[in-house]
């Protein structure tokens, strides 16, 4: 479960979270171990708005410190699950985001309110839940939505991009025909880490002539600098996880 | 039950959708004519067509959840869901979901997979409607209402974009409805 905004409470066990509007999403947080440890990493929250005053042209009125006051509720709902997928990794739930009726709402109005009326036409969508994000940002901007999936998903001709893991590499596939040249995309999933999937879909798109407007992700982690992989391509982020 | 027989017959919402899906034959082996709705996705009427055919229906039915099983029905799912006010549940392949899972396992062609839900998402007695883009032998679908009614909610109806020849004249799937938009393009063609 992560903190809002003060680093100083990251020592006690419950981390003291503001209740979730959904009593069922309280329970659920409740169920779930959060494990001990003097490494507990906090969440502090920042709202990189790399200069587009449209994210908060038409929210409510900001906080003292400027934050759009939809983003702490937005974090406070995404569950931290330590040792996932293996021993050292805190990993971002966002499916405890998805229980949150007003804070889903709130995370795509976030995005629609930036990118409506900017000429996009692609909402680019990275295997699997960029696929939960992406298509109610295009239904709402007026976009196509394009799946990038991982290898052999996609039935029809498609055109690839090798990228690397920890261990090895992975390939990320996009349907020949899906965009054209001179299409504006943006490209979304749920978190940025090391920017290795996000910098390849970067290159299969840019490969086909399309501009990327941005990348847009809900969570970025900036210890793994992935914004240094993403070449001109501008990064827009609601929550950083330190 | 095919959303032409039920109260929208003639709506030219179906055809469009119908007519934006691309027929990929012998994907992913000889034979199958598989049904692409990535070409839905791309045609942004017809994805919208889509999306508001499903919210019409379950606006008003107190959905508290929807329910979309992985990868598909996450395209149609959240869409769904935040247009009623409901929560979203993605139904995983095993291994993705990083919290305490409850699974359930289904039956392949040759051999079987399970379906996976985190503990907690969904409460008892909550009403429910699961989302895949095409239901075929319908093992996936009955996969994921165990795994709901495991957990005392009610599965409300099962919706899918498309249905295979083989539900059609069928009602009900494991007990539950099931609401279909379309049947499948180009079964004739052979390329």
């Amino acid at each position: 479960m992560q903190t809002l905004i003060s680093p100083f409470v990251s020592h006690s066990l419950r981390l003291a979270p503001p209740l979730p509007r959904n009593s069922l999403l309280n329970n659920y947080h409740q169920a779930s171990p959060i494990r001990l440890s003097s490494h507990f990493s906090t969440t502090s929250l920042r709202l990189f708005n790399s200069g587009a005053a449209a994210a908060s042209r038409d929210s409510e009125m900001t906080t003292e410190d400027g934050k759009d006051p939809r983003i702490a509720k937005i974090a406070s709902s995404i569950r931290v699950i330590p040792d996932f997928p293996k021993p050292g990794i805190m990993f971002q739930d966002i499916t405890t985001l998805l229980l949150d009726t007003e804070a889903f709402k709130d995370t795509i109005a976030l995005f629609v309110e930036r990118y409506q009326g900017r000429g996009i036409s692609v909402v680019a969508g990275v295997e699997a839940r960029g696929f939960i994000f992406g298509p109610p940002i295009a239904l709402a901007i007026g976009a196509k939505f394009v799946p990038m999936r991982k290898p052999k998903k996609l039935p029809g001709k498609v055109i690839s991009e090798e990228y690397s893991l920890e261990y090895g590499t992975d390939k990320m596939e996009m349907h020949v025909g899906a965009v054209e040249p001179g299409e504006r995309a943006i490209i979304i999933d749920d978190l940025i880490a090391t920017g290795g999937t996000l910098a390849a879909a970067i290159r299969l798109l840019e490969r086909v002539g399309v501009k990327i407007v941005e990348c847009a992700c809900v969570i970025e982690l900036p210890e793994l600098k992935g914004k240094e992989k993403l070449g001109d391509a501008p990064l827009f982020v609601l929550v950083s996880s330190a | 039950m095919f959303a032409a027989e039920n109260g929208l017959k003639g709506d030219p919402r179906l055809e469009a959708i119908s007519a934006a899906i691309r027929v990929v034959p012998n994907f992913p082996k000889k034979g199958i004519m598989f049904q692409d709705i990535t070409t839905l996705l791309l045609d942004h009427k017809a994805f919208k067509h889509t999306i508001d055919i499903f919210v019409d229906r379950y606006k008003d039915m107190h959905i508290s959840v929807v329910a979309g099983v992985e990868a598909r029905g996450f395209m149609f799912g959240p869409s769904i869901a935040l247009a009623i006010g409901a929560k979203f549940i993605p139904l995983r392949k095993p291994g993705k979901l990083p919290g305490k899972v409850i699974s359930e396992s289904y039956e392949l062609e040759y051999g079987h997979d399970r379906l996976e839900m985190h503990v907690g998402a969904v409460e008892p007695r909550e009403r429910v409607i699961i989302i895949d883009d095409l239901v075929a032998t319908g093992g996936t679908l009955s996969a994921a209402i165990s795994l709901m009614e495991s957990q005392g909610a009610e599965v409300v109806e099962c919706a899918c974009v498309i249905g295979l020849p083989e539900v059609k004249g069928q009602h009900k799937l494991k007990g539950k409805p099931l609401y279909v938009l379309v049947e499948p393009s180009g079964l004739d063609e052979l390329c």
